[in-house]
């Protein structure tokens, strides 16, 4: 079973069914296959070969849906890039990666023709609505001719499911991100067991707010094909109204959420005043929810299903918490998805008996494949399962379980910061921070927040002479990092805690 | 009345953008289309759009006609005071 294969056996069987909805414009499975396959046909004719990576760098809209899908019919490896990226990070993503094609849209083209101009790889720019007909020297192919019926005929690769499907970028503690790489039997294998376990069905239509370059956002357009329902994608938060206005009209059944989206949804004081009635079923991921956020999100929802649940990029989904189970053990991230097995091991990679405290240790057909071209990160993650030759994932968090085996999320063992449910490297926002003239030291880290869970706080010596404000130095972040991983506060000090070796030390900063 | 635009127009500059992209805002460019504000960001402006003309701004005025440009928040902050 190939990823796109879902959307392909809906456009045949049933070709009239919504498949997405996005600004009110609707989409039928036929239309999105065949705009895709047209696609598909483009990238070949400009070269593209399977197995080559395709940055698609844009907001939730009709043209990612339909990038996605092309370049799995093409054979290549798509890579969603969240369109907050700025110019020096989408360049070393593009360069990474080795990306031949970049997808994306003509309120981004300023950012494109900065990074394109130093992507050495490149050999196809695609722009929906471009602001001008070339970028960085490369001809740019408009969407709407690359998607149509004129395209150049296309040309079934001979793809199988070890191929790789996606590749996503995530932060890591070095300040490097890594591109996490997964198969198509890694995806195929994560969304089936969601869609199972949440019992997903062809006549959900499913919200999404959340990026399609954010892993869980991108899997309510992948279980939405799968099931054959409708996906409903909507652009940003910004604007909590909209999204009201847009579940009531649709007639959502099926909402995935982050913490800090119910925050700003819940606080809303015309919640009440739209009929959600026909919401059965509401999921939080990416960090877990406060026992007052559960008693919320009830209470506005009292008929649907509540699913608590914890993953990570690396094999999208790990646990799970059924509905039934909230009451019993509210902080509960749950147990394993099904086709799936997780364990706790002690420092030595033992297995340890329920009740005990260790590192989660996952096993399943959704484990990634490794970090793209970074042995030692991936040996790092991926170790020697019980039967030879197999790799189990180390996920670098620390869990308790009970005495039933339900989980408890204690601590990371790294120093990475959840804010807005999106993983923030402090190494790269503090290697942003030293670009700042008079910067002489930089420490970043994470404290508590009541809507983001965890906002970035950035503690700063200057160099003698030199003065800057909190505000210039958040804005010089905001031109240089994405928006989540810009700090909220920043602190000057005189100087910042050493260890006995002399580096700096982050313990007692708050 | 002041000039509204010029206001915020400098408060966009001081708190969101650098250099080059901030001359190049125009008056009708979406925010959020263009990335200048996010969703906190736009929080933070309705509480400096608040304090700065003395108005209060309902869960429901919250909405891209409203704030997502120049020229929006100058008729909607125009029409409160």
């Amino acid at each position: 079973m190939l990823l796109h294969e879902w959307l392909e056996t809906h456009a045949r069987e049933r070709p009239s069914s919504v498949a997405l909805v996005c600004d009110c414009d609707r989409y039928t499975y036929r239309d999105i296959d065949e705009r895709a396959e047209h696609l598909a046909a483009t990238l070949q004719a400009h070269g593209l070969r399977r197995g080559d990576r395709i940055a698609i760098y844009m907001d939730n809209c009709a043209e990612a849906v339909i990038s996605i899908f092309a370049a799995l019919k093409a054979g290549a490896v798509f890579m969603p890039v969240n369109p907050q990226t700025k110019a020096d990070k989408l360049t070393y993503l593009l360069n990474d990666s080795g990306a031949r094609a970049l997808l994306s849209h003509g309120s981004l083209q300023e950012i494109v023709a900065a990074a394109a101009r130093n992507a050495t790889n490149l050999v196809a720019l695609i722009m929906a609505q471009p602001t001008s007909p070339t970028v960085a020297g490369h001809t740019v192919v408009t969407f709407a001719a690359a998607t149509s019926a004129e395209a150049s005929s296309f040309q079934v690769p001979p793809t199988i499911d070890q191929d790789l499907a996606s590749i996503i970028y995530t932060s890591g503690s070095t300040g490097e991100p890594k591109g996490v790489m997964l198969s198509h039997l890694n995806m195929t294998s994560a969304a089936t067991s969601i869609s199972t376990y949440l019992g997903l069905r062809h006549d959900d239509i499913i919200f999404n707010v959340l990026p399609l370059a954010f892993d869980y956002g991108l899997y309510q357009l992948l279980m939405a094909s799968r099931v054959g329902a409708t996906l409903v994608l909507h652009r940003s938060l910004a604007f909590p109204i909209k999204i009201l206005e847009a579940m009531a009209r649709e007639r959502i059944t099926v909402l995935p959420f982050v913490p800090t989206a119910f925050s700003m949804v819940l606080n809303m004081s015309s919640l009440k005043s739209f009929d959600l009635s026909a919401l059965r079923i509401v999921t939080n991921t990416a960090a877990a929810l406060s026992e007052a956020h559960i008693r919320a999100i009830r209470a506005a929802f009292p008929q649907a299903r509540l699913f608590s649940m914890y993953g990570l990029t690396e094999c999208k989904r790990v646990t799970y918490l059924p509905p039934e189970q909230l009451d019993i053990r509210p902080m509960s991230v749950g147990r394993g998805m099904p086709n799936e097995e997780v364990w706790l091991v002690d420092e030595n990679g033992q297995r340890l008996p329920n009740g005990s405290v260790g590192e989660l240790v996952v096993r399943g057909s959704n484990v990634m494949r490794g970090y793209w071209n970074k042995p030692e990160e991936t040996a790092a993650r991926l170790k020697p399962g019980e039967i030879p030759g197999e790799r189990v994932l180390y996920s670098g968090d620390i869990f308790r379980t009970d005495a039933e085996g339900y989980l408890y999320f204690v601590a990371r063992k790294d120093d990475i910061i959840k804010s807005r449910g999106e993983k923030v490297s402090p190494r790269e926002v503090e290697n942003v921070l030293y670009q700042i003239e008079g910067v002489l030291e930089a420490a970043v880290i994470g404290v508590p927040d009541p809507v983001l869970g965890q906002a970035v706080k950035a503690f700063l010596v200057l160099k003698p002479g030199h003065a800057t404000t909190e505000r210039e130095v958040i804005r010089y972040c905001l031109a240089h990092l994405e928006n989540f991983m810009a700090p909220k506060h920043v602190e000057f000090v005189p100087q910042l805690p050493r260890t006995d070796t002399g580096k700096i030390s982050k313990r007692g900063l708050s | 009345m002041q000039d509204i635009k010029g206001t915020v127009r400098q408060y966009i500059l001081q708190n969101f953008l650098m250099g080059d992209m901030g001359v190049q805002l125009k008056d009708d460019q979406s925010f959020l289309d263009h990335h200048i504000i996010d969703s906190t960001g736009f929080i933070e402006l309705v509480t400096f759009l608040e304090s700065t003309w003395n108005i209060r701004i309902q869960d429901e005025e919250m909405i891209p006609e409203n704030l997502d440009s120049l020229d929006s928040i100058e008729r909607f902050v125009r029409s409160k005071t």
